[in-house]
């Protein structure tokens, strides 16, 4: 047990889907927490977030899975302010959202742009745990806050693309340090 | 006094700007509104100048920028009107998708005819993927979620999508 995560088998680390890939695009379906392909996808999830150089989170349709899972850990970010470690929640609900802020945000489905994008920076956020259905609730905030939302539009088939501040607010992505 | 409207475009290289200002402005020209960006390497401005200076005079010392050939430089006087203030509130028009030809002209006509008004535009090509942002002034007669419902069955035709959602300011 891992903070709020149940044990998982090891993952195989999938291929990311890229933008204008259609799954990205197509709103996930619930799924049962409790079935074995669940397990295995979380697992997956995490395998692949954790060898993408920067990546806090990773949603199912991002690896070509319609269901509603997805991967996130913020650990060590220095945007995060609270942070709840390494999660996998299955039809994850945003409860409240408060506190707009404007932040600049990447996704590996885009790899070569990044956008500014307003979001809630309070947030809370229910979920069920892979494997054993537990319901688990989020309050957080800053960028782990931002990181869910982030999570959550993929599986509601939307990118960030879709809610940048202007016409302006979309660039081409840096490279840091 | 006359307002111009001095473009220029070209190759990019350090400097352009510090001339094309430091002309104007040695014909007591004052900048008004300005834009500057790289398209695909290529630079291109356009300056809105207040000057007492005839546009022959600007067109003239403006000249020397152009005469490698790496860059064009036009003047042309614009009416000086009162800035139409928009009717109705700005939406932003978001479309991405896999690159094909007309995404713009299609969705910006849909835009047109629901008499929604384009007050900024940007569109990127990465990799396969296209996208167009625009910022849309709606008159107050135009019906919001008419238009978003035009422009999804347009983006289903053209397979991307589109969002378009109110343009909240920042305000701090
Ligand atoms: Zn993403």
């Amino acid at each position: 047990m891992n903070g709020l995560l149940p044990e998982l088998p090891d993952g195989q680390v999938r291929a990311v889907l890229r933008a204008p890939a259609q799954a990205l695009a197509d709103p996930c379906s619930e799924v049962d927490p409790r079935d074995g392909s669940v397990v295995t996808l979380a697992a997956d999830l995490l395998a692949t977030q954790l060898l993408s150089p920067g990546c806090v989170g990773l949603a199912a349709n991002q690896i070509g899975v319609s269901a509603r899972v997805f991967s996130l850990d913020v650990t060590g970010h220095p945007k995060a302010r609270t942070c709840h470690g390494r999660l996998v929640l299955v039809n994850p609900v945003v409860v409240t959202a408060t506190r707009l802020e404007r932040g600049r945000e990447g996704c590996m489905s885009v790899p070569d742009l990044t956008g500014d994008v307003r979001r809630a920076s309070r947030v809370t956020v229910t979920g069920l745990a892979p494997g054993t259905g537990d319901l688990i609730t989020i309050q957080t905030d800053a960028f782990e806050a931002r990181a869910l939302q982030h999570e959550i539009d993929h599986l509601d088939g939307m990118l960030f693309l879709d809610r940048v501040a202007g016409a302006h607010a979309l660039h081409a992505r840096q490279v840091y340090l | 006094m006359t307002v111009l409207a001095v473009t220029v475009i070209g190759r990019d290289r350090p400097g352009i700007i510090a001339e094309a200002t430091g002309v104007l402005g040695r014909l007591g020209g004052n900048l008004e509104d300005s834009t500057m960006t790289i398209l695909r390497g290529h630079f291109a401005m356009v300056l809105v100048v207040s000057t007492d200076a005839d546009m022959g005079a600007v067109e003239e010392a403006l000249a020397s920028m152009a005469e490698d050939g790496s860059l064009s430089v036009s003047v042309r006087a614009v009416p000086v009107e009162p800035t139409a203030q928009p009717a109705g509130p700005a939406y932003l028009l978001s479309v991405h998708g896999a690159d094909r030809p007309g995404i713009v002209s299609t969705l910006t006509a849909v835009v047109a005819e629901a008499g929604g008004n384009i007050t900024d535009l940007s569109t990127r090509l990465t990799g396969e993927l296209y996208v167009l942002l625009a910022e849309v002034d709606l008159p107050a007669a135009a019906d919001p979620d008419v238009l978003a419902q035009r422009l999804r069955d347009t983006a289903a035709r053209l397979g991307v999508e589109v969002s378009l959602r109110p343009l909240d300011p920042d305000v701090l």
